[in-house]
């Protein structure tokens, strides 16, 4: 074990409270409860100053006490603090009074929330050692590991299911990382995963390398609270797959507050899923504690887990913070891609159609209330999920190099306005 | 009837480092009871105080979550490959 562990103190059960050394382990040898990173936060409490973060470059690395490295990160150092956009005509169009997007589709370097997690899984694995790092995803992660990896040095092996979208296969491929594509769903290649994971030395990103991993997600809500204004917002609403990011928003709203960088008003988590795997939101919504398991059928494959290992964290949370759960079908995650952008310009991936389509019923079902401001938390980009909205926003409308024909198109555009 | 387990990491300590073991029972819960046998103190690490599996661990006959077949119940048969698998974060 390395001497310096920066403010990292221990991992330990979140089940039992076992502690183990900060190694690359992610389950406890007793009763295979995740292991989570315990903190020195008296230690952090001296350097961790608004004033401190604000000097610092904007990047998620501004709040690095609060992330899992011991020496401060060597991979992705520019990722992070990405826009926090004030959502006026899509606050109008969803009928609440104030509503903010932040924006991780335009994340450095792979558009996604996961080069958050991949910058500090791959900082920590190296300093633990590792030279091959590893993944099983549903893209947007493999695209992250492959990029981060290829600017890191670090051998890549990524595991996805074999039919993603082509989009998310090619942006794996093209930064030389090995690409395996599993013929199964991604539950399946969790499973090969766990158990490649168990037999060689590798650093899997979200096996053994999990509990350092999942906490680069905290930074998305420190970033929120910082664009606020130094302000926990009164609702989020975050997209599950796991179910992970969800759990670490909720955990960085309480870490801020905790270290009194903003003080502490109510605050409600809500959780997003696809109706066609929403193992998370049918159990929030019948009232249970636990999930089943589902076969995963949605167009929002970044979100297809039918097996959520965060599930049960997910709906503690949500209970917690009196948040709520909601699922939408594959035609409201198109609509709600096309609203987000016809309404503020931003071209969500299948996810952010979900939390946009989930905001709105927990919107017009008042469990988050027309008086009230919500933040919507996008986290992958409409580029790579072309093949879910190809052929459902229209074609071009082709002409000759014309004057005449370009005006006979708009005297028709004139009148089916006038019919319409 | 032979089934195969494919034992995981952090459960090896207790089976002498074994990563294949090969049980003779009907279902999932003689087979549990049968590593019992063999290597006391495997089942309070796989089952909670009241007798069901713990909520962060996954078992597979043949590739298949037994919450989608008879959970415990789940009938082996001569061959039948079985894997005990922690949760894992998603991707």
């Amino acid at each position: 074990m390395q001497n310096n562990a920066g403010f990292m103190k221990a991992l330990k059960c979140r089940e039992c409270g076992r502690e183990y050394p900060l190694t690359a382990t992610h389950v406890c040898e007793f009763d295979f409860g995740p292991l989570e990173v315990v903190y020195d936060y008296a230690l952090i409490k001296k350097s961790l100053t608004r004033a401190a973060i604000e000097s610092r470059p904007n990047t998620m690395w501004r709040y690095r006490e609060l992330l899992p490295v011991a020496d401060g990160p060597s991979v992705g150092t520019q990722v992070g603090f990405t826009p926090l956009i004030k959502a006026d005509r899509l606050a109008k169009a969803l009928g609440i009074r104030e509503l903010w997007i932040k924006n991780d589709a335009v994340n450095y370097p792979t558009l996604s929330f996961k080069d958050r997690v991949v910058s500090v899984a791959l900082s920590r694995a190296k300093e633990l050692g590792f030279t091959t790092v590893a993944c099983a995803s549903t893209g947007n992660l493999a695209n992250s590991v492959a990029a981060n990896a290829a600017s890191a040095g670090l051998k890549a092996y990524v595991f996805i299911p074999s039919d993603l979208e082509h989009g998310k296969i090619v942006n794996s491929l093209i930064y030389g990382a090995q690409v395996i594509g599993i013929k199964g769903h991604y539950d399946e290649v969790n499973r090969l995963c766990a158990e490649i994971a168990g037999k060689y030395g590798w650093a899997f990103v979200n096996v053994n390398m999990r509990p350092y991993y999942a906490e680069g997600s905290k930074s998305m809500g420190f970033e929120i609270i910082e664009q606020l204004g130094w302000k926990v917002p009164q609702h989020t609403v975050v997209p599950m797959a796991s179910g992970s990011l969800l759990t670490k928003i909720h955990k960085s709203y309480q870490e801020i507050t905790k270290l009194g960088l903003a003080s502490e008003t109510p605050w409600h988590v809500h959780g997003a899923q696809a109706t066609g795997c929403n193992p998370i939101s049918h159990a929030q919504k019948a009232g249970l504690d636990f999930f089943k398991p589902v076969k995963p059928n949605t167009i929002a494959k970044s979100l297809a887990i039918g097996t959520p290992a965060d599930g049960f964290y997910s709906l503690k949370v949500m209970k917690e913070t009196h948040g709520h759960a909601e699922d939408v079908t594959d035609d409201e995650i198109r609509e709600g891609i096309k609203m987000l952008a016809e309404c503020e310009g931003i071209f969500a991936e299948t996810a952010g159609g979900v939390t946009v389509g989930v905001a709105k019923k927990l919107i017009a079902s008042g469990k988050i209330q027309a008086k009230d401001s919500a933040v919507l938390c996008v986290t992958g980009n409409g580029l790579k999920t072309l093949d879910a909205v190809t052929g459902h926003c229209g074609q071009p409308c082709e002409i000759k190099p014309s004057l005449r024909e370009f005006e006979a198109l708009l005297a028709a555009e004139k009148q089916s306005l006038v019919n319409a | 009837m032979a089934a195969k387990i494919r034992i995981p990491t952090p459960l090896r300590k207790l089976t002498n480092d074994e990563e294949l073991v090969e049980v003779d029972s009907a279902t999932i819960a003689e087979a549990i009871n049968e590593l019992q046998t063999r290597f006391p103190g495997i089942k309070e690490r796989l089952l909670d105080d009241s007798g069901a599996i713990r909520r962060f661990v996954n078992v597979y006959v043949n590739e298949e979550d037994i919450r989608f077949l008879q959970n415990q119940d789940t009938a082996l048969k001569d061959g039948d490959e079985i894997s005990i698998i922690p949760a894992i974060a998603g991707g």
